[in-house]
């Protein structure tokens, strides 16, 4: 192990899990279709043509069109983009509110109990719910969603991070840091938050995958991006009158979910477990 | 060895930590982990500092460098009071007196190359310019017996024995005039501790370094320190030269600690004191001589208060015990 690098031996602990490894191709390829969309889509995905509505999937349109002779394959591409838009951002502001709070938490014992209480009381409603308030509050609008749902997502990085500063804080290592002087910021951010990445990065797997069914409930509810962009929640709350004629108009959606949040969830218990220094003494 | 003024002195240090109990979590009992200790430490000098796990003799080494609070006593580096600096004025006393520690493994971040591991001194107090530093962590390398090109490496990729000396590289980096090495070979395989422990006898020497050189091993202490001191139940048993110490131990404690360490020959006459019972609490300490609950020559005076005085029984050995000269063993 002397030779072995953190990201070496993250690959070997990955390459033992082929299930991993395929859920990391699939959100590859999934990846790689949000960001080309625009460039790949079959149809313009907004293009009405009333003369092939509610085709099913046959033929120049793979996954069927929908109400409006709109192209379903074509929607769901644009979907993805700003699913996973949605996702990560959300990831990027949870974590790094998440972080600060949890280290305010972690380091500054004084506002730790006021710190976690709020966090409790975050958690303590269903995440449904609580987005659905804030949406209430905001309107409904792509950013307004990306802004509820980081809020939301927030207490389960700040908990996990305050929870590992807790460990980080008392090793020697930080006590070599202030022993040469380091001011507490200085610690903080050049000893403890380095050390923090892999955990934050595995919840912050979790949530991306979290926040894009929320997201996907939240616009099927008719509360998160406004019904006239195409994203996976819209196109099945759009759906609903038709799904008996046209089933493929909830399928293909519905399938795009499942298979991005299913493959993000391995993803992330992969690195969970490839992370985890404990099991990896152990093999 | 011993020059006029100490670098530092050590006055009846106390750390007490709370046992916390009940509802409201207040303070029910007090572990006195460190009591009345007091000791000098000259420039150049090296003082070994020994005892079982739990005597406080860790406590001691942090309590100076303020990494754990004292409770009471004084600390006095120089001409400065440790135990009166605001936290500001701390830091920046912080260059002059350092640490190594035990663990040679969590003592060093993982994610910091050993450069940055080494310069952080340099660059919290702003000594150099990059290309300054950089040499001097090159320099600093070579003198712990490394190379160059450890540089850029990460701690995860050397031994245990190699991170020790890193440790020690960071400890030098900004020239601290005292070092408190804390148990710094416990955690090596004894292959390798002999060679740390040379390694830092030679900077000692070299670098006219003062140190305070905490461990439990009798053999180890012996060969680096000038001056021995014996710690049971958070209080100096008996301190002197270590040529004293080891020759003519008076404190009946010294006598079984000695007694009890190995010696090369098979054939030796083993006059071994055997311990019994275990060390008490530290919540409840007995009255007057710590030690007497496990003396074999304890008598009822030694439950007295008086009993914890401190004697000087020769020019440099004090012994803090009551007996007239314990029989030698």
């Amino acid at each position: 192990m002397a030779s072995a690098s953190p990201t070496i031996l993250l690959l070997r602990q990955l390459r033992r899990r082929p299930v991993v490894l395929a859920a990391a191709a699939v959100l590859g390829i999934i990846l790689a279709v949000a960001l080309l969309s625009p460039w790949i889509v079959p149809y313009d995905p907004m293009k009405m043509d009333i003369l092939n509505r509610l085709k099913p999937p046959v033929g120049g349109h793979w996954f069927g069109t929908d109400e409006f002779g709109r192209d379903v394959l074509s929607r769901v591409m644009q979907g993805t983009r700003l699913s996973l838009l949605v996702g990560f951002l959300v990831v990027i502001l949870a974590t790094a509110l998440g972080a600060v709070l949890g280290l305010l938490g972690g380091y500054i014992r004084a506002l730790d109990g006021a710190l976690m209480r709020f966090t409790d009381a975050l958690m303590a409603f269903p995440d449904i719910l609580l987005a659905i308030a804030f949406m209430a509050a905001l309107g409904p609008s792509l950013f307004n969603v990306v802004l509820a749902l980081g809020v939301v997502y927030t207490p389960r990085v700040a908990r996990v991070v305050r929870a590992a500063t807790l460990v980080l804080r008392e090793l020697p290592f930080v006590e070599a840091a202030t022993a040469l002087g380091a001011t507490t910021p200085r610690i903080v951010l050049r000893h403890v938050l380095p050390n923090l990445l892999s955990p934050m990065i595995v919840q912050g797997t979790f949530i991306f995958a979290y926040a894009i069914l929320t997201e996907a409930a939240l616009s099927f509810l008719g509360v998160g991006v406004p019904p006239t962009t195409p994203t996976w929640g819209n196109m099945i709350a759009g759906a609903q009158q038709y799904f008996r004629q046209a089933d493929w108009l909830i399928l293909f959606p519905g399938l795009a979910i499942v298979l991005t949040v299913l493959s993000l969830q391995m993803v992330g218990d992969g690195l969970r477990d490839a992370l985890d220094p404990r099991l990896q003494k152990v093999t | 060895m011993p020059a006029m003024t100490p670098l530092l002195q050590v006055r009846g240090l106390e750390k007490r930590f709370p046992v916390r109990g009940g509802l409201l979590q207040r303070a029910t009992a007090w572990v006195k982990a460190v009591d009345d200790v007091s000791f000098d430490v000259a420039r150049g000098e090296v003082l070994g500092l020994v005892g079982e796990s739990g005597s406080g003799k860790t406590t001691v080494g942090r309590s100076i460098l303020r990494l754990i609070e004292p409770t009471g006593g004084s600390v006095k580096f120089g001409e400065v009071e440790v135990t009166g600096l605001s936290k500001v004025d701390l830091r920046a006393q912080r260059r002059r007196m350092q640490i190594v520690f035990q663990d040679p493994y969590a003592s060093l971040n993982p994610r910091q190359r050993v450069r940055e591991l080494i310069a952080e001194a340099l660059v919290i107090h702003r000594i150099g310019s990059r290309s300054e530093r950089r040499e001097r962590v090159a320099t600093l390398l070579e003198k712990v017996g490394l190379t160059a090109d450890a540089m850029e490496r990460f701690p995860h990729e050397f031994s245990g024995g190699q991170r020790q000396r890193i440790g020690i590289a960071r400890a030098l980096a900004a020239e601290p005039e005292f070092i408190v090495a804390d148990e710094p070979v416990s955690a090596l395989d004894v292959s390798v501790q002999a060679q740390v422990v040379n390694l830092l006898r030679d900077l000692q020497r070299e670098l006219g370094l003062a140190l305070l050189f905490i461990a439990h091993d009798l053999a180890v202490v012996r060969y680096i320190s000038d001056r021995v001191a014996v710690m049971y139940l958070g209080r100096i048993m008996e301190m002197a030269p270590s040529s004293v110490l080891y020759a003519r131990p008076r404190h009946p404690y010294t006598l079984a600690l000695l007694s009890a360490a190995p010696v090369p020959d098979p054939d030796a006459e083993r006059g071994r004191i055997l311990l019994e019972g275990d060390v008490p609490s530290p919540i409840n300490p007995p009255s007057g001589c710590v030690f007497r609950t496990r003396c074999r020559y304890a008598t009822p005076a030694c439950a007295e208060p008086s009993a914890r005085e401190v004697r000087e029984v020769e020019p440099g050995h004090f012994v803090s015990c009551i007996l007239p000269a314990a029989p030698a063993a």
